[in-house]
């Protein structure tokens, strides 16, 4: 049989215009299915890409650590009391724990309102090493992160969050070597962040994050030799959930915690966070899936049954086309493509629809959040989507196909 | 004319199965020449349909053999059949059967698709035919814009265009009035007489009938009588 005959196609193509509400009806459930199913699909990867963001740039298989109040008495040392992590903690941990990659202090100062000339904005301050650059990446746009040499000269140096920038410096896309005041103090700018995710370690938004090198925030902090957080990641090879324990351990041994005590420290497992949000979204991709794959078989369904239906209605010029010639590879061929060009054709104008859903979807959100969420599907999955869809066509057509052969002719063409 | 065979039925026997066995054809046996214009008439439940339907290939038989211009139509499968219904046999029926979404032209164009004809060569050669036959004016319109007449006009065209051995007509003036009846036959008179085309006509009605060359009688599956009609002439429709 000659699939790609034009002369066949048109005819095909004919009797479905020329019945157009029928076709309508048919093609509908199809349209309705793969709409919902690329709506869907695009929705729920929307959603995983707008939660992907939150969390941008930070190494995932990272660990905060912030000391608490203790709650158990312990060598003499009553309970509820508030102890201190120190800076050198880090090199300590770096030594006893195996598995331990980086380990950095940080300093979270106040929420100073820095200032530059005439403007002013909200911050939140922080005290970091060189080496932080590599468990949240800084995504330096202009200038520099903090170096070592800052840090051994406790330089006045920082690095601003976007935000910060574009408060205190609307008309200047490059404010590096510009000074801008914290409480009283000037701190030249050296670098502009660009830094999008949302769980800033130590709260606040990364983009209104001011880094200043770890030695200077100690010194105009006041810290002394302590530090307010660490923040540790994983080796190679190594969970952080493997060597959160053993942390632990060396930490509440240092400072005379009670192994048991776990209140007084607070272990913040980005990786065990990570897992739960990964098995959201794995839960919900499945039953994104599930929905999807569930709406387009019932949309074949439908319109196979239709198609049945049809085939019911057309019995005398099925039978007619049977008697003046019609081979039964003919009427198959046409029952077929019939179900396959109605469902090709409301299939994609469902993918269409639903493409340009997203886009404005996608658009409307970069334009009011200015988030760069991905919504859109690939090419790929409206490849595969449109493979899914000839399936289905070919699918739907089968039983109305095979009962179109079963008329007989004399059947269709009694009058009684 | 040339008097060969078109048609050669030899003992044909048909029976429909069912709850209670209905035995329909008991024997039929008769001849057809080329050329001829003859009536097979009967009353309801005489057997001349399913006769019509065996001879339009429509249907197997059970017993004997039926030899269409000399070919054996037999346990045909049914790609075979409707290759040989396609080129052989041209169809009227009663209630011309002609697809309602289909205009005249495409109609009467249909038995090319089916051999793989070109859509702008079937086309024109049904507007061709459709002239003949007075209608090319209505070659746009659908079948629900046609007169009884002019529907059964058109199907004559397309029971024409493929240039068949031979036309079968099953009461193709059932469902007209008597001036359309007449002009309906006196059209099939025309192809027969000028074409020299082999006609069959399974009617009830005796004022159909003589107006063939022969009228072959049946009755409780078996034929009764063959009456030469020369004179054509007669009686009136029974309207």
């Amino acid at each position: 049989m000659r699939i790609f005959d034009l002369d066949k196609w048109s005819e095909t193509f004919e009797t479905l215009m020329r019945n157009k509400s029928r076709s309508f009806l048919t093609a509908f459930g199809i349209f309705w299915g793969l709409f919902m199913f690329s709506l869907l699909m695009g929705g729920g990867q929307g959603l995983e890409s707008l939660m992907a963001k939150n969390f941008e740039g930070i190494a995932q298989n990272s660990c905060f650590l912030i000391p608490g109040q203790t709650t158990k008495t312990y060598k003499g040392l009553q309970s509820g009391r508030q102890w201190n992590l120190r800076a050198a903690d880090a090199q300590l941990l770096k030594h006893r724990v195996k598995g331990i990659d980086l380990c950095e202090p940080v300093i979270l100062g106040e929420n100073p309102t820095p200032r530059y000339k005439d403007k002013t904005t909200y911050g939140t301050v922080k005290g970091v090493n060189p080496e932080y650059a590599a468990m949240e990446n800084p995504h330096i746009i202009y200038g520099r992160f903090i170096n070592q040499t800052d840090c051994d000269q406790e330089r006045k140096v920082c690095v601003i969050g976007m935000r910060v920038r574009e408060e205190l410096f609307p008309d200047t896309p490059n404010p590096c070597g510009k000074f801008i005041e914290l409480d009283s103090i000037y701190y030249e700018v050296v670098g502009v962040s660009n830094m999008k995710s949302n769980v800033g370690t130590g709260g606040g938004n990364s983009q209104q994050t001011i880094m200043l090198p770890f030695t200077t925030a100690q010194k105009i902090y006041q810290k002394g030799d302590r530090a307010d957080m660490l923040v540790y990641t994983a080796a190679p090879g190594h969970t952080v959930t493997e060597i959160e324990e053993a942390v632990n351990t060396v930490i509440k041994e240092e400072h005379l915690i009670a192994p048991d005590d776990d209140q007084a420290l607070f272990s913040i497992n980005l990786e065990k966070l990570f897992q739960v949000i990964d098995n959201l979204f794995a839960g919900i991709r499945f039953l994104v899936w599930l929905i999807g794959i569930g709406t387009l078989i019932s949309g074949t369904i439908g319109v196979s049954n239709i198609m049945m239906v049809t085939v019911k209605e057309r019995t005398t010029e099925i039978g007619i086309r049977r008697a003046i010639g019609a081979r039964p590879s003919n009427i198959l061929w046409q029952i077929m493509a019939e179900s396959m060009v109605l469902t090709l054709f409301a299939g994609l104008l469902g993918i269409v629809i639903s493409v340009l859903i997203l886009q404005g979807v996608e658009m409307g959100i970069a334009a009011s959040t200015g988030v760069e969420a991905k919504f859109q599907l690939s090419f790929g999955m409206a490849l595969s989507a449109f493979g899914v869809l000839m399936m289905l066509g070919t699918l739907a057509g089968v039983a109305p196909s095979l009962r179109a052969l079963a008329i007989k002719p004399i059947e269709a063409l009694t009058d009684e | 004319m040339e008097q060969t065979t078109m048609i050669h039925l030899d003992g044909i026997h048909k029976t429909y199965q069912g709850a209670q066995p209905l035995h329909v054809l008991k024997g039929i046996s008769l001849d057809i020449k080329k050329g001829e214009f003859v009536s097979i008439m009967g009353a309801s439940g005489s057997g001349k349909s399913t006769l019509l339907n065996i001879l339009g290939i429509l249907d197997n038989y059970d017993e004997g053999e039926y030899l269409l211009n000399g070919v054996l139509i037999k346990n045909l499968s049914e790609t075979k059949a409707a290759d040989y219904r396609n080129r052989m046999i041209g169809f009227i029926f009663q209630s011309f059967n002609l697809i309602p979404f289909k205009n005249a032209m495409e109609n009467v164009a249909l038995p090319l698709y089916y051999q793989g004809v070109s859509r702008r060569k079937r086309n024109a050669l049904a507007l061709e035919y459709l002239e003949r036959l007075g209608l090319k004016e209505w070659a746009h319109h659908l079948p629900s814009e046609l007169s009884g007449g002019q529907k059964q006009r058109v199907a004559i065209a397309r029971a024409i265009i493929a240039h068949p051995q031979i036309i079968l007509a099953d009461e193709p003036t059932g469902a007209l009035d008597s001036k359309t009846s007449e002009e309906v036959m006196q059209l099939l008179r025309d192809l027969n007489e000028k074409k020299g085309m082999t006609i069959v006509v399974v009617t009830h009605e005796s004022g159909v009938a003589y107006r063939t060359h022969k009228v072959i009688h049946i009755k409780d599956g078996i034929i009764g009588k063959i009456e030469e009609n020369k004179t054509m002439e007669g009686q009136p429709y029974l309207k």
